[in-house]
């Protein structure tokens, strides 16, 4: 099994960072030392309870604040699965990171506060987890031990989030309900006594069951050529390998494929890992191809199969978010990184704007702020070899740099 | 039962892609060589991701001084029979230059030190990006740790404005006199870097293994008594124990483990089972609960 990462997401106080502690403390994650400072630091700012959320907020601001900034990453395994859990922050202004998180994650969990019920920020968090189209969510439905377990609590929250689910845009997406409390533990690691009207599993044991098939989509394969490795060596006199990872399926020795952007026709012919040759090369593998011609290839080209072409075009449209205070305006130029490609591209037009709370769209807007999620059309100097980001994850999505300070400003999912 | 490796093929197949993201994107690149477990399997990765051409950057070594012998033998053996190049700066030299000063008394390190004599060799050989074995898991701060982190001209970690990184996607542009510290095993574990070296068959240093050793007790931590390099009081008793050392960092902030963990698989076997953290015998992170972070700031690796 590869590795799960999980995002999660939750308002401030509902409890995200207790949760993950109480994971890592009941999986026994949690090394003596670490557990001793927990017990130390919860006993010197006077709790009856073992404070958890200090197993991950990481930065002096955070503790002192007592909320969590930035996205930290924590890991536990157990004896069938190992985990990375991105911890993202739960406030309005932290979106960025959010879909940061989640971007890299194949499976998430969506708290809520089980005495506030759906909330508008609930909205955005399942907005958020369904736009970048995670396989697998969970809704935690949080602090169940403060409204006495109560079924009826349990069953509003789930009615309510049931309407958020009907809009969505990405129906397959499989949602999970489990009333938990991170506190006292319950539903978490173990099945709990105080809701037996619960027939579900608890949290650890769905995600211990998710499949390869539960959480990866299968699409066709992509290779971006990351690097060209010319050893130049009496041995290696004539290698001319390419290197790269593969993205969305299986590339085989002698399978008919293409170089874009020139349209070159070739054949696979060795496929490399380290030294040893493979017939296959798996999604996700980085691995080195030799091709059967000697045509030029270079890094930002991309090998697919030959029957399997993406869109190559000057200009798209996606939706993005924007994560950056400077605001993004028509005309205004960014560089795309799409993959390991990078190009120059202009903003032709703003097409409106998604509110993430499921309230429908603005049109006329001028402008985006940080944290703004909208449609926008591009153009750009030179093509790209994109698909659709529903159809394709990793060649469906970008980002946009800054090309004054080099920052990353915003990410896009190509429609 | 024989743990699935498929989840450290995964972290390895991330790894190697990190490695040729920054061969391609940086002009010069250099990987930071400590001699620790976690430098010698970033070697293995960087060997791997450009076979069969050579790794194109150099190792750098910063050397306290105060390493375990073995340690610096070990490099020196892996640098020839791989054929890479290694420049060594010495954090004696910084001291000598009078741009440090050594810490005094029961609790003296060069640890910090180092972060000079490392933004010094930065500079002099204008490295665009260096390669360092930092894993999220290690500590609080390190779990907020981006793969690519960008760092200002003094080498400084801005940890509230750090670059969001979206799926694949490692954005490298940095300005003149920036620098980018890269983490290709930033997701793994301790026990996936053993696990690693054990299926990967690497060979690491001695002192990761348990032997006899000269050691005294102190703040319930062992420490060696060899070499003359960590202080120790006269009522501080030399005993001889079987040890091994979870981290090879600087000897004067480096405790040793009890163990009879002789081979990998053993070792493998004790890290599984063990309920104390890896850092929990470094004493630099025992100086404060925000000890990482400030040291990060001031560019510490």
């Amino acid at each position: 099994m590869e590795v799960l990462k999980i995002a999660t997401a939750g308002s401030v106080d509902d409890g995200k960072s207790t949760l993950i502690g109480r994971i890592l403390y009941d999986t026994k994650s949690l090394t003596t030392d670490k557990l001793e400072a927990i017990e130390k630091t919860s006993k010197q700012r006077g709790y009856d309870y073992l404070d958890f959320s200090l197993a991950t907020d990481g930065l002096v601001a955070e503790r002192e604040q007592g909320i969590t900034i930035d996205v930290a990453h924590i890991y536990f395994s157990t004896k069938k699965k190992s985990y990375i859990i991105a911890d993202t922050p739960g406030h309005v202004e932290y979106t960025r990171n959010m879909v940061t998180g989640a971007s890299t994650s194949q499976a998430s969990i969506i708290l809520i506060d089980a005495r506030k019920g759906v909330i508008e920020q609930t909205n955005r968090h399942f907005f958020i987890n369904n736009l970048l189209r995670i396989k697998d969510v969970v809704v935690a439905i949080n602090k169940m031990d403060l409204v006495d377990y109560s079924e009826e609590v349990y069953n509003k929250i789930k009615a309510d989030f049931s309407e958020l689910m009907s809009k969505r845009d990405y129906q397959d997406q499989k949602i999970t309900f489990i009333p938990v409390s991170a506190l006292k533990g319950d539903n978490v690691v173990n099945k709990s006594d105080a809701m037996p009207w619960y027939e579900g599993e608890a949290l650890l044991q769905h995600l211990e069951d998710l499949d390869k098939s539960d959480i990866f989509n299968v699409g066709t394969p992509r290779f971006p050529v990351q690097y060209v490795v010319r050893p130049k060596t009496e041995d290696f006199h004539d290698f001319r390998g390419y290197a790269g990872k593969v993205y969305g399926g299986n590339l085989s020795v002698g399978d008919d494929i293409i170089v874009l952007p020139s349209k070159t026709r070739s054949k696979i012919k060795d496929i490399y890992f380290y030294d040893e040759k493979y017939e296959t090369a798996s999604r996700r593998s980085s691995v080195t191809i030799t091709l059967e011609n000697d045509i030029n290839v270079s890094r930002g080209d991309m090998i697919v199969k030959e029957n399997d072409l993406p869109t190559i075009d000057k200009q798209f449209t996606a939706n993005i978010c924007w994560m950056d205070s400077k605001q993004l305006t028509p005309g205004t130029k960014y560089v795309v990184q799409h993959g390991v490609n990078k190009v120059l591209a202009k903003v032709d037009r703003i097409n409106h704007k998604i509110n993430p709370d499921y309230s429908g769209i603005e049109k006329d807007v001028t402008g985006l702020g940080v944290n703004d999620i909208a449609s926008v059309t591009f153009k750009l100097n030179k093509p790209i070899f994109y698909d659709q980001f529903k159809n394709h994850r990793t060649n469906g999505s970008f980002i946009l740099i800054d090309a004054q300070n080099n920052n990353t400003v915003g990410a896009g999912f190509i429609q | 039962m024989k743990k699935d490796t498929s989840h450290i093929n995964s972290l390895e197949n991330e790894a190697i892609y990190i490695m040729r993201e920054v061969a391609a994107q940086f002009e010069k690149p250099v990987l930071l060589f400590s001699g620790g477990k976690d430098s010698i399997t970033l070697v293995r990765l960087a060997v791997k991701a450009f076979y069969p051409a050579k790794v194109p950057f150099p190792l750098m070594h910063i050397d306290t001084g105060h390493n375990f012998p073995e340690t610096i033998e070990f490099r020196d053996r892996l640098v020839k029979e791989l054929g890479l190049e290694l420049i060594v700066r010495n954090v004696q030299d910084s001291i000598d230059q009078g741009k440090v000063k050594e810490e005094s008394g029961r609790y003296a390190s060069r640890n910090q030190l180092q972060t000079t004599t490392l933004l010094d060799a930065i500079e002099e050989f204008k490295f665009d990006a260096c390669i360092g074995g930092a894993r999220r898991d290690e500590e609080k701060a390190r779990a907020k740790e981006r793969i690519f982190s960008v760092r200002d001209d003094f080498g400084q970690w801005d940890e509230k404005n750090q670059r969001p990184e979206l799926f694949d996607m490692l954005n490298g542009e940095i300005e003149l006199g920036q620098n980018v510290r890269v983490f290709p095993i930033s997701n793994w574990t301790e026990l996936d870097v053993w696990s690693y070296i054990e299926k990967e068959n690497i060979e690491i240093p001695s002192i990761y293994f348990a032997h006899k050793r000269k050691v005294f007790l102190r703040d319930g931590m062992i420490w060696s008594a060899e070499d003359g390099i960590v202080y120790r009081d006269d009522n501080e008793e030399v005993l001889e124990k079987m040890v091994r050392f979870r981290t090879v960092g600087d000897m004067s902030c480096t405790a040793a483990v009890l163990s009879d963990a002789v081979s990998i698989s053993k070792v493998v076997e004790e890290i599984r089972d063990s309920t104390i953290s890896e850092r929990g015998a470094r004493i630099d992170d025992k100086r404060s609960e925000a000890a990482m972070e400030k040291r990060k700031q001031q560019g510490y690796f």
